[in-house]
């Protein structure tokens, strides 16, 4: 076993990643859609836009997470790269998560960055955006692990983004249920730690237990 | 000679159906064997096996040394050079061989070390394919039609790096319809055979 | 080498034609306990069960409702046991079994949902309500039809099969959490959700017609997973000898 590889792996995915250029801000850009477009849609009444905005945020963080899922293992697949994971001495799991591990790299910390501008935009109280960021630390985590799982499962298909989103779905209830209200308590001025407790006991379990399951669901998918 | 790789009574199932009939394989250091077999009958789905990727639904597989393969695909990133693939797969596979220029111009891709791996042609991918085995040696070789799309200077390419890598000790399994390799002790022979539908009792 | 043979033979195939019969015959048995059971869960639930003094006759649906949600949740249990015997031992037939279950499970959750709505529109005064129960639901809904979109869509049934297991103990694990959180959401966000029944206050009058439809609701169940399972075997076989005979004599 070389753990060796792992850098090698989060490198390379992060070089495709830059060579990829657009399409990997591409997640970026489709949260600030959906920033942009809620506000035109419901009217820009501070109130209505404070009240909504955490669940806005969290849900086009989500929604980003998901667009560049159908890329996380395909590629991989279809050149053949992935199937050399499996020679014997090689780490699977711990190939797993750097994989997931720069998916949330593209994916989660970009959003985390950008969160504060589009707390502004939406006129999230300051008080709550500590806790907004808190949470998106959390949490993205969470949907790259679930997301992770989703496109392992869906990898020998060939209708896989339309059911990876029927996946994904149900699982993330938890995790949208207890970002937002972390940050909706904040905003009205009660403590978030219950939440965010809970949703790091989330990230905790899922980092124990999704590796396993997305390196016994590619396994399956690699015959 | 040490074996390197000892597969007893292996197959394989799809759809719950064997792939082909039941297989002993033995490679052992300086041992090169042919796989032979129509199309469609399990040679790369055997090769598969023995490389560790799928598990064998019936028999044992033990392999005594780190194992490369080498399939269609030849597992090269389109979107990077000739260069950054070989560098990766030679930090990647944790035993480095020899360097990723000295593996190009082993492979006659003198030069193309900064073009994109999607910018060669199919053989020049097959070429590289077998430059990625030089960066990182691994005892057992396990290629999967290494001569489809080469030329007849890459034919021999492959005969060369097969004689020498057999006469450093390693052994490989190949598939071929095209030619067969041409050494200095002729290659073992393993016909596959497809496997019958089975009938519950 | 011989029980090594006999292991392998008995997890490939976990015996298909001795499954075959054995539902043939237990199946029809499964179909008239049903039967037999909602009829009379039906009779005392429309004709022996007083009104009740706050819903007068509307609350007798919950004698499908109740069982319905019942059977969803031990619908799931169930498949889950069958995917855990599934991807450990790798016996085909529970592979099977456990696919089968969710198109069961999940028309056993659009009725509880649909039952809760059309209940829900004269007791709410809405046709939805954002109740943790239901929401979680059709959570669980969404769940049973995502297992089943993924075995469909893969080729290999069998390599579709135990991908679909590990989404089915996915989900397990998740299905708690999920109800967990949904119940904490609907306790933040409203005052207080109406409440069909107080701690105690079904009458114990109310309580026959509900165990005889719960029991109906699990033989229906059973037989139900063993004539899907047995369909389901037929078909991936056959282009088999056993199921070729079997066509045949029906032919005769």
């Amino acid at each position: 076993m070389s753990l060796r590889a792992l850098p090698a792996l989060l490198l390379r995915d992060l070089r495709l990643a830059v060579r990829h250029g657009g399409e990997s801000l591409m997640p970026l850009f489709f949260l600030f859609a959906v920033l942009i477009l809620v506000p035109l849609g419901v009217g820009p009444g501070p109130n209505l836009l404070a009240t909504i905005a955490p669940g806005m945020i969290w849900v086009a963080a989500l929604l980003a997470s998901l667009l560049a899922l159908e890329n996380l293992f395909r590629p991989d697949f279809e050149d053949g790269t992935l199937e050399q994971w499996w020679l014997g001495h090689l780490p699977v799991t711990g190939l797993v998560m750097t994989r997931l591990l720069s998916h949330w790299l593209i994916t989660g910390l970009p959003v985390i960055l950008f969160a504060p501008l589009a707390a502004q935009m939406l006129y999230l109280p300051d008080q709550a955006l500590g806790v907004l960021m808190l949470s998106l630390l959390i949490g993205t985590p969470i949907l790259s692990l679930i997301g992770g799982l989703a496109a392992a499962l869906t990898l020998g298909t060939n209708r896989g983004s339309v059911l990876l989103s029927i996946l994904v779905f149900p699982l993330v209830v938890p995790v949208l249920i207890f970002a937002t209200g972390a940050v909706a308590a904040a905003a009205d001025g009660f403590s978030p730690r219950a939440h965010l407790g809970l949703l790091a006991a989330l990230l905790v379990l899922a980092l124990t237990l999704v590796p396993l399951a997305v390196t016994a669901a590619l396994r399956l998918n690699i015959e | 000679m040490s074996l390197l790789l000892e597969a007893r009574d292996v197959t394989f199932r799809r759809q719950g159906d064997r792939v082909f009939k039941p297989l002993d394989v033995e490679l052992a250091a300086g041992n090169a064997v042919v796989v032979l077999g129509p199309n469609g009958c399990g040679k790369t789905t055997l090769l598969r096996l023995l490389a560790g990727i799928l598990q064998p639904a019936e028999g044992a597989i033990s392999r005594h040394a780190a194992t490369a393969f080498l399939g269609h695909a030849s597992a090269l990133k389109a979107e990077l050079t000739c260069r950054e693939n070989l560098e990766f797969l030679r930090a990647f596979h944790g035993t480095p061989g020899i360097s990723a220029s000295r593996a190009l111009s082993r492979t006659g891709l003198t030069g193309l070390g900064l073009r994109p791996a999607r910018a060669l042609s199919a053989g020049q991918k097959r070429r590289l394919g077998l430059a990625s085995l030089l960066v990182s040696p691994r005892p057992i070789w396990l290629l999967d039609e290494p001569y489809a799309s080469l030329d007849d200077a890459g034919g021999e390419l492959v005969d060369e790096l097969l004689a020498e890598h057999l006469a450093e000790g390693g052994a490989v399994a190949l598939s071929t319809h095209q030619r067969k390799p041409k050494l200095a002790s002729p290659a073992g022979e393993l016909w596959v055979q497809r496997a019958p539908l089975e009938e519950p009792a | 080498m011989i029980w090594k043979t006999i292991k392998v033979g008995f997890h490939r195939l976990g015996s298909a034609p001795s499954f075959y019969r054995f539902s043939t015959v237990v199946s029809p048995w499964l179909w008239a306990g049903f039967a037999l059971c909602s009829v009379i869960g039906v009779y005392y639930a429309l004709y022996v069960v007083p009104p009740d003094y706050q819903q007068s006759d509307s609350f007798r649906i919950l004698y499908v409702h109740v069982p319905s949600a019942w059977q969803a949740m031990a619908g799931y249990v169930v498949m889950s046991i069958l995917a855990a015997i599934a991807l450990i031992w790798r016996i085909r037939l529970t592979e099977i079994m456990a696919m089968m279950c969710a198109p069961i499970g999940a028309a056993f959750t659009a009725i509880c949902l649909a039952t809760g709505s059309i209940w829900g529109r004269p007791m709410w005064g809405t046709w939805w309500e954002w109740d943790a129960r239901l929401t979680s639901m059709l959570v669980l809904l969404f769940i049973y039809l995502g297992i089943m979109g993924l075995y469909a869509a893969f080729d290999d049934k069998r390599k579709g099969a135990r991908v679909a297991c590990i989404l089915v103990l996915v989900g397990l694990v998740n299905i708690p959490i999920i109800h967990f959180s949904v119940e904490w959401w609907t306790t933040l966000h409203q005052g207080k959700t109406i409440r069909i029944f107080g701690e105690s206050s079904m009458h114990y009058s109310m309580m026959p017609p509900l165990i005889w439809m719960t029991i109906g609701v699990k033989l229906m169940f059973g037989a139900a997973l063993l004539d899907r399972a047995r369909n389901e075997l037929l078909t991936q076989d056959r282009r088999k000898g056993w199921v070729r005979k079997i066509l045949s004599n029906k032919g005769d």
